[in-house]
């Protein structure tokens, strides 16, 4: 084993370590590949680092709830697309409001969800949301029939690149909904 | 205001309801197979209505009823009427809105507290209002750079993900086994008996070409180092050389007595006197 001397030794090392792994790598585990020799500013100061290194290239390191993992460039990635059979599914509207409301709204009944979309909420929509892993019951509602409570996944905040929940897009104003008018086209 | 639809289109004069339509409806012309794609699109009553508010740009929070309510009952119609799979949802919004656009024309009856009259559309404004921001919402998530649509994890191979673990090998393994092999055929290059390209005939020719001018040579001087001998075989050949120049009567061997130094010269048949 060479001995590390300078910060690029190390980075060489975090690199490697972060483009094996097969799952976003927590500093407690990079730190593991020191001997724990590092406190937790020293480490992110080098994974920092490695992230400029890695600024110019078609891959980056990006910071997720999990921990570090390298991704390709959401911008490179439609010519990879090419290369594939199938294009990535979208999820539909139905689909995308139900976990709008579980994320911003959690922990959230059924019922809560229905009551803000104003319509039944499908069984297949939660069935999806869950096998995807992004949302899980994390208990039940004191109430007539016990309701699960949703919420949503440190999966889901992984997948859409959050640290957590306090990066989620800012809700808009009431005030600001008010005086749009031109966002309520239905989209076909 | 009223419901814009067209249901048969012969052209130039489009019935809407079974009336000529003499203009085309100001806002949004739907061509009837579009409607259908249209109708579906909305994910329920709340997306239906703020459709309607926004299509007349209308403010939420002073909803004419009276008009709303008449499209929107209007939609649920042509729905229904195309065996759409009409969500009872729809049916209980239209309900609602009835019932909010009757309590309008009521006298409303004053809160206990402030003496403020409650305006019977603000839960449906709430409502509204609500949805629109989760709906916005779900439009931003739904922006976001998503794995496995929009980028993709990168992971190098490496072997440790088949089951079973393979055992590793390094460039310096393979040098270190090279190098072994090749120790070991150093030791083996010991035993090998080199064969010494030694020649009795040459030897005698040596030892002949000492001996010219036919003095006595000692017989130790041609043994010495120099003579052309360099080994231990060359030792012995040099010696057989000698029995068979004897032999061969080429040179003659004296020893005065036991012991003393042996002397070797040319034969006198042999000698050549230059």
């Amino acid at each position: 084993m060479p001995t590390l001397y300078t910060p690029d030794d190390y980075k060489r090392v975090l690199e490697a370590a972060l483009l094996t792994a097969s799952e976003p790598l927590p500093l407690a585990e990079l730190k593991r590949l020191f001997d724990d020799s590092f406190d937790d500013d020293t480490l992110r100061t080098l994974l920092a680092d490695l992230r400029g290194d890695w600024s110019q290239r078609g891959v980056e390191l990006a910071q997720l709830a999990s921990g570090w993992r390298f991704q390709t460039r959401p911008e490179i990635q439609p010519y990879l697309d090419r290369l594939k059979n199938e294009k990535a599914p979208k999820y539909s509207r139905a689909v995308m409001e139900t976990l709008a409301i579980i994320a911003y709204r959690q922990p959230v009944t059924r019922g809560d969800i229905e009551e803000i979309r104003g319509v039944a909420v499908s069984p297949n929509i939660l069935k999806t949301l869950e096998a995807r892993d992004w949302i899980d019951a994390v208990g039940h509602r004191d109430a007539p029939g016990r309701p699960a409570l949703y919420a949503t996944t440190r999966k889901f905040l992984d997948d859409l690149g959050l640290r957590s929940l306090a990066e989620l897009p800012p809700l808009t104003d009431v005030e600001r909904i008010m005086e749009t008018t031109d966002a309520a086209t239905p989209q076909t | 205001m009223s419901v814009e639809l067209v249901t048969a289109a012969p052209p130039h004069h489009p019935k809407v309801y079974g009336e000529f339509m003499l203009e085309m409806p100001r806002d949004l012309y739907i061509p009837p197979d579009a409607l259908e794609v249209i109708l579906e699109s909305f994910e329920g009553p709340l997306d239906l209505l703020l459709y309607l508010i926004r299509k007349a740009n209308i403010s939420v929070l002073d909803i004419p009823m009276a008009p709303l309510t008449l499209q929107y009952l209007g939609y649920v119609e042509a729905m229904r009427k195309r065996n759409l799979e009409l969500a009872a949802e729809y049916l209980l919004m239209a309900a609602m809105l009835i019932e909010i656009k009757s309590r309008m024309l009521l006298p409303r009856p004053p809160r206990a507290e402030n003496g403020e009259p409650e305006d019977p559309r603000a839960e449906l404004v709430r409502r509204l209002l609500e949805y629109e921001q989760m709906k916005a919402a779900a439009a931003k998530l739904d922006a976001l750079p998503q794995v496995e649509r929009d980028y993709e994890w990168v992971t190098v191979w490496i072997a440790d993900k088949v089951a079973e673990r393979q055992p590793e090998v390094s460039l310096r393994d393979l040098q270190n086994a090279w190098l072994g092999l090749m120790q070991q055929a150093r030791i083996m290059q010991h035993h090998k008996i080199k064969r010494e390209e030694l020649s009795v005939r040459e030897h005698m020719s040596l030892i002949l070409r000492r001996l010219q001018g036919g003095a006595f040579v000692s017989f130790d001087r041609l043994f010495e180092s120099g003579a052309g001998i360099h080994s231990l075989p060359g030792l012995v050949v040099s010696f057989l050389a000698m029995l068979e120049l004897v032999r061969e009567r080429l040179v003659e061997i004296t020893q005065s007595e036991a012991l003393a130094p042996i002397y070797v010269k040319l034969s006198d048949a042999n000698t050549v006197h230059s």
